[in-house]
């Protein structure tokens, strides 16, 4: 292949960000032994998990004692939210959810009983409406800072302010580190691998002054213990949101100068649907849906030409069902694109895909007779 | 018929109908409830909705506008 490929899959998954790296060489040796021992060794790995601890409270702003770790993203927004709804209620009492979140949500509202979906509009946002009418038995609300696959962002201050006593847990998976918290959450959950650290590190914060209760068996259920995680990769996890935090302003207005650039002409395009508020949105991200195009032949020739990119598109992923998320929007569901820039994307590789995009497109639907 | 079958076949049909006339497709596939309205506005076209076949495959009913 002529170019190395060019990621644009951030969203699933950020590639190791360098002040990760570092930090997870020089922590690899350290970390080893179980921090609730009294040993030298367990104070070693104690403090080192308490340093990180530390330094993603200061990075998001808040207390120390507000910040658990859990084994990845997906498990701390079930973690929050299902604790929330413990402490409030008894099983069966529904927990709501827009209509627009992750599975791990969705998962969670299910299993915990008849979860109550909100719906949203065009552009993937929540309608307020919808939590003004909350029924007062409501056990929990969940809701993103910004969608995963279209990344419109979210009102959270407001809905926050409408549920009033009912608690809310805020999947921040897709947006910590590359936009500030949103105000008004109970609990709200974080994915390193999405910001440029390590996978299997979450970030489950639990407000000190929120009612939570661990939802699966604990020795002391009202305890906010951390799950077992990799020390060093929650130390790298910490380096990487530190530094991202401290150049999102800079990195974070190229991106959005790209996604703009980006959305302008593949409008141009004929017969696309582009997806998600063009302005209130996350910086790197971008959604846009073909007719008359199969996703999975549109992503495996772009991964031919030397793009990664994802498809939310039925025929590209292993359930075969098409994105609830589009679904939900009305968007057009098959032909669908996700891209989302890295820190180091650069305007000649946007440029050169943008190129390409248009001949992509067009062979397929010749090849359906369009 | 898999994603996108079932709207291709309505871009293909689409011409076929006069002005005014009534154009159904019937798909078990599941993006089809979501993909028949969405191509209706992005074409311009009216989606009038869903109904049942005998088979009880679902069946997408669009008005043809221009």
């Amino acid at each position: 292949m002529a170019n190395a490929a060019v990621y644009l899959d951030t969203a699933s998954s950020e590639p190791l960000h360098p002040a990760a790296r570092e930090t997870l060489l020089a922590a690899l040796d350290h970390g080893y032994a179980d921090p609730r021992r009294l040993h030298g060794p367990g104070r070693t790995a104690r403090l080192l998990l308490d340093n990180a601890r530390e330094a993603i409270a200061g990075a998001l702003g808040v207390r120390r004692d507000e910040v658990t770790f859990a084994s990845s993203g997906s498990r701390a927004v079930q973690r929050g939210l299902l604790g929330l709804a413990g402490a409030r209620a008894e099983r069966g009492r529904p927990i709501a959810h827009s209509a627009v979140e992750h599975q791990a949500v969705t998962d969670a509202a299910a299993w915990w009983g008849a979860p109550r979906e909100l719906g949203v509009d065009a552009y993937g946002r929540l309608d307020l409406d919808a939590v003004r009418s909350l029924a007062p038995d409501t056990a929990a609300l969940a809701l993103q800072s910004a969608n995963h696959e279209v990344g419109t962002l979210q009102p959270v201050a407001e809905a926050a302010e409408i549920a009033g006593g009912v608690p809310l847990l805020v999947d921040a998976c897709a947006s910590m580190g590359r936009v500030p918290l949103p105000h008004g959450w109970d609990a709200l959950a974080g994915s390193a691998h999405k910001w440029g650290g390590p996978s299997g590190i979450g970030v489950l914060l639990i407000r000190h002054r929120a009612r939570w209760i661990d939802p699966f068996p604990a020795g002391d259920p009202f305890a906010r213990t951390d799950e077992p995680v990799d020390i060093a990769a929650a130390l790298a996890a910490a380096a990487a949101l530190q530094a991202v935090v401290a150049e999102r302003d800079q990195i974070g207005s190229r991106q959005r100068a790209l996604i703009d650039r980006i959305r302008a002409r593949v409008a141009d395009i004929a017969d696309v649907d582009v997806v998600g508020d063009p302005v209130e949105r996350l910086p790197h991200l971008v959604t846009f849906s073909f007719l008359y195009v199969d996703g999975e032949a549109l992503v495996t020739e772009l991964d031919r030409l030397g793009f990664a990119v994802a498809s939310g598109s039925a025929c590209a992923v292993d359930t075969r069902e098409p994105s609830r998320v589009l679904a939900a929007m009305g968007a057009l569901t098959h032909g669908n694109v996700r891209l989302s820039l890295g820190r180091e994307t650069t305007p000649a590789e946007v440029e050169r895909f943008l190129d390409v995009l248009p001949g992509v497109v067009h062979t397929i639907r010749e090849r359906a007779g369009l | 018929m898999l994603c996108p079958a079932p709207i291709i076949a309505l871009g293909r049909s689409l011409g076929s109908v006069a002005i005014g006339d009534l154009l159904a497709v019937a798909a078990d596939d599941p993006a089809a409830r979501h993909d028949v309205p969405a191509w209706a506005r992005m074409r311009g076209q009216e989606y009038l909705g869903e109904r049942a076949a005998e088979d009880g495959v679902p069946v997408y009913v669009v008005r043809r506008l221009s």
